[in-house]
């Protein structure tokens, strides 16, 4: 190999930039999804790769379902503050305050109250393209998904009606109303993004590390002991080391047995992992095409 | 999905894009459905949700289609609606998977799947052989200028395991190649619903000599792929920190973007299209510290010497090799939409980082997908007709040959009105290079 070859974190990361500049470039009002979860880790950093010495020109922006890991919470507050962005917040609990999300009855999860959420948030903001740091190895639907991915006044994906997307040819003209998800790190995998973790050196919410946890047994996954899902009579609570791979709410996201405490250990673990990262996500679980609903009707 | 087998430490790691393309039911999800399941690269949860599948619509039989078809209508259809994309390594390489589907309505999505790939793989039912859909596919192969083609002849079962019978397809494919513009063709028997010659090799073929494929897309030369000859970098973004704290940056005027071709060094002169005026490289700014000299496909933020005027859509360009520079350009385009092209009509053309008012000056010809000769003056093209057109922009672009340079010798046509993506279009070589009238104008 001679000296003008990128490996292969080099490519997906030249890639990234590129379409997070076009964002900054085509679009009037663009926002970042940032969670402060590993993948929107990843986001931000490219986002400095992309904009320094200049000001990143999106806000941050977070769907806060109410049933966040309160670690994730505190590490994106003061990691948007870090890097000087405004950071919006929009609450589930206000959306269903204000009749935006109504809840089935007797619904707990706030999964799907966050898409009512998110799109009123950006019908309050008149965002017109959402940077968002999903990735197609994640899950089926996923898969099938554009950079690009244009979304109409309802929010709505078209799977069936895709715009081609060619070369780096990135087309994201919409009509007033519309507007695009843009995911920069489409065609990374989960090894990719904590290889680049490791890489750049970024710091991750604790949680992702082992740790002591009071856990319950339901229905084939540990998870974690809160207010929210109380242990049921009969329901063993024992204290493990354990890790989340994946951060949802704190009422689905199973937590895996683990001993890594360093991004070394966790890239060690995932190569030698015999289930994907969302295998431990009981919203996935829920049907055989749960992504792809939730997806048509507006969810990232 | 990520890599299951060890991960090689301190050694650099190359991805390999690839995709595949057949006609329906020659078994391309299967195929990579079997590169994924027999390079361990399936994790516990995807095979027991294939396994629930297997229950509901497949009888009991695992169907390794379904990892690909993740769609429901997919599913229930048994057919791939739209590109899909699957990720999987191996210790020598990372591969970028776009699984694309062959049937007639969706080649346009072949155009999306292959157009940033190194290797195409054109699957064949050995009970077939070619057909329509297998030319389409060769042709758009070397249309896209894919370096490296392979034919897997699929279903090899159903037909004996009968050398002959794949020597025959081979023959037919031999016959028109040499039309096409394809270096490097490789043919393979398998079976992918079996697993022979996909990851392992075959007790079946001992008449093959051959690499199976997985052994192919790891060993395959890719490291020529990319363009370093002749700089090129579209600017993509104007840098210009807003109320820096750093002193230092008060003057900062940047070009961010990614380099199109060639390599770029610090004091090096160049000419910024379309205005000719010329500098010379003052820095090379990134994150991570300024560097020397940058290449082909790396994103930087280049200082000029001189403050002159840039913006975003301008080519800055090396003096050693000059692109082209006119409105009126001459070009193949793959026609994806089902309202026809039709001579007079207008559209944006997206070239690089540009975005401008176009009109279809002429349509030269349409190919004949049977034998791939030009058809002259066509009336229209219609959704999957490829052909030659001409088309007068509102201002010039510079641009190289699609052959001398993938990304600035490509274009998009969008519709004004529902901004559809309605053409991929590759342009042809340039009369001639740019000849700037104001040669010495700055510096």
């Amino acid at each position: 190999m001679n000296i003008y070859h990128l490996d292969h974190l080099q490519h997906l990361e030249t890639e990234a930039i590129h379409v997070m500049r076009e964002v900054a470039a085509e679009f009037e009002r663009p926002a970042l999804m940032f969670s402060g979860g590993k993948d929107s880790i990843c986001l931000l950093r490219l986002a400095e790769k992309a904009f320094r010495p200049a000001d990143i020109p999106t806000p941050f922006l977070n769907v806060d379902t109410g049933h966040h890991f309160p670690e994730l919470n505190t590490f994106r507050d003061r990691r948007a503050a870090e890097l000087g962005g405004k950071l919006i917040i929009r609450r589930v609990e206000d959306a269903i305050r204000n009749g935006i999300a109504i809840p089935s009855p007797g619904e707990i999860s706030r999964n799907k109250l966050q898409i009512p959420t998110l799109l009123a948030a950006i019908e309050e903001f008149r965002f017109d393209c959402c940077i968002g740091g999903a990735r197609r190895d994640e899950e089926k639907a996923r898969a099938k998904e554009r950079f690009f991915s244009f979304r109409d006044a309802f929010g709505q994906w078209d799977p069936k009606n895709q715009r081609p997307e060619i070369w780096n040819l990135y087309n994201g003209r919409i009509n007033p109303g519309e507007h695009m998800r843009v995911f920069p790190l489409s065609n990374w995998t989960e090894m990719d993004v904590w290889e680049y973790i490791g890489q750049e050196k970024l710091e991750v919410p604790t949680i992702y590390f082992s740790h002591r946890r009071n856990c319950v047994r339901r229905q084939g996954q540990w998870l974690p002991v809160n207010d929210l899902i109380p242990p049921k009579p009969g329901e063993v609570v024992r204290e493990l080391v354990v890790r989340v791979r994946t951060i949802g709410d704190i009422i689905s996201t199973g937590l895996v047995e683990s001993p890594a405490e360093s991004v070394d250990d966790i890239i060690a673990e995932i190569a030698a992992a015999r289930v994907t990262e969302r295998g431990s996500r009981a919203d996935d679980k829920s049907s055989e095409a749960a992504m792809e609903d939730r997806k048509k009707q507006g969810y990232f | 999905m990520s890599t299951s087998r060890s991960h090689p430490a301190n050694h650099p790691v190359e991805i390999l894009r690839f995709n595949t393309c057949g006609s329906v039911d020659d078994g391309k999800s299967t195929l990579i459905g079997r590169l994924l399941y027999d390079s361990k690269s399936l994790m516990e949860d995807q095979i027991e949700a294939l396994e629930r599948s297997a229950d509901i619509t497949g009888g009991g039989q695992i169907n390794l289609a379904n990892l690909t078809d993740g769609l429901r209508a997919e599913r229930e259809q048994g057919i791939t609606i739209d590109v899909a994309y699957r990720y999987f390594a191996t210790p020598r390489r990372k591969f970028i998977v776009a699984d694309t589907p062959g049937h007639v309505q969706y080649t346009r999505n072949m155009v999306t799947g292959a157009s940033a790939s190194n290797l195409a793989i054109v699957l064949v039912d050995a009970r077939q052989g070619v057909i329509e859909q297998s030319r389409r596919h060769t042709y758009l192969t070397s249309l896209l200028r894919i370096p490296h083609l392979v034919i897997a002849v699929n279903k090899m079962d159903l037909v004996g395991w009968s050398e002959e019978r794949f020597l025959e397809i081979r023959e037919s494919f031999e016959s028109f190649l040499p039309l096409l513009d394809i270096k490097d063709v490789k043919f393979i028997p398998l079976s992918a619903l079996n697993g022979d010659n996909v990851v392992d090799g075959s007790k079946h073929t001992p008449w093959y000599t051959g690499p199976n494929l997985l052994g192919h897309l790891e060993t395959v030369h890719i490291g020529s792929d990319w363009n370093l000859h002749g700089f090129r970098f579209p600017v993509q973004w104007v840098n210009r920190p807003n109320n820096p704290h750093d002193p230092r940056l008060h003057d900062f005027r940047g070009f961010s973007g990614q380099i199109a071709g060639g390599i770029v060094k610090v004091g090096q002169k160049v000419m910024i299209l379309p205005s000719g005026l010329k500098s010379r490289i003052k820095e090379i700014w990134t994150l991570n510290g300024s560097l020397p000299e940058a290449f082909c496909p790396q994103s930087v933020t280049l200082v000029l010497e001189d403050d002159v005027d840039v913006s975003r859509g301008d080519l800055i360009v090396g003096l050693d090799s000059l692109p082209g520079m006119s409105t009126e350009l001459h070009a193949h385009v793959c026609w994806m939409n089902p309202r026809p092209l039709q001579r007079g009509r207008k559209y944006f053309l997206k070239h690089t980082t540009q975005t401008l008012q176009a009109i279809i000056t002429a349509l030269e010809n349409r190919i004949d997908i049977h034998t791939f000769e030009p058809q002259p003056a066509p009336d229209e093209l219609a959704m999957n007709d490829i052909g030659e057109i001409r088309i007068t922009t509102a201002k010039p672009v510079a641009y190289d040959g699609y052959v001398t340079n993938r990304l600035t010798g490509s274009f998009i046509l969008i519709e004004q009105g529902t901004n559809q993506t309605v053409a991929a279009g590759m342009l042809l070589p340039p009369q001639e290079a740019v000849r700037p009238e104001y040669n010495d104008f700055a510096i």
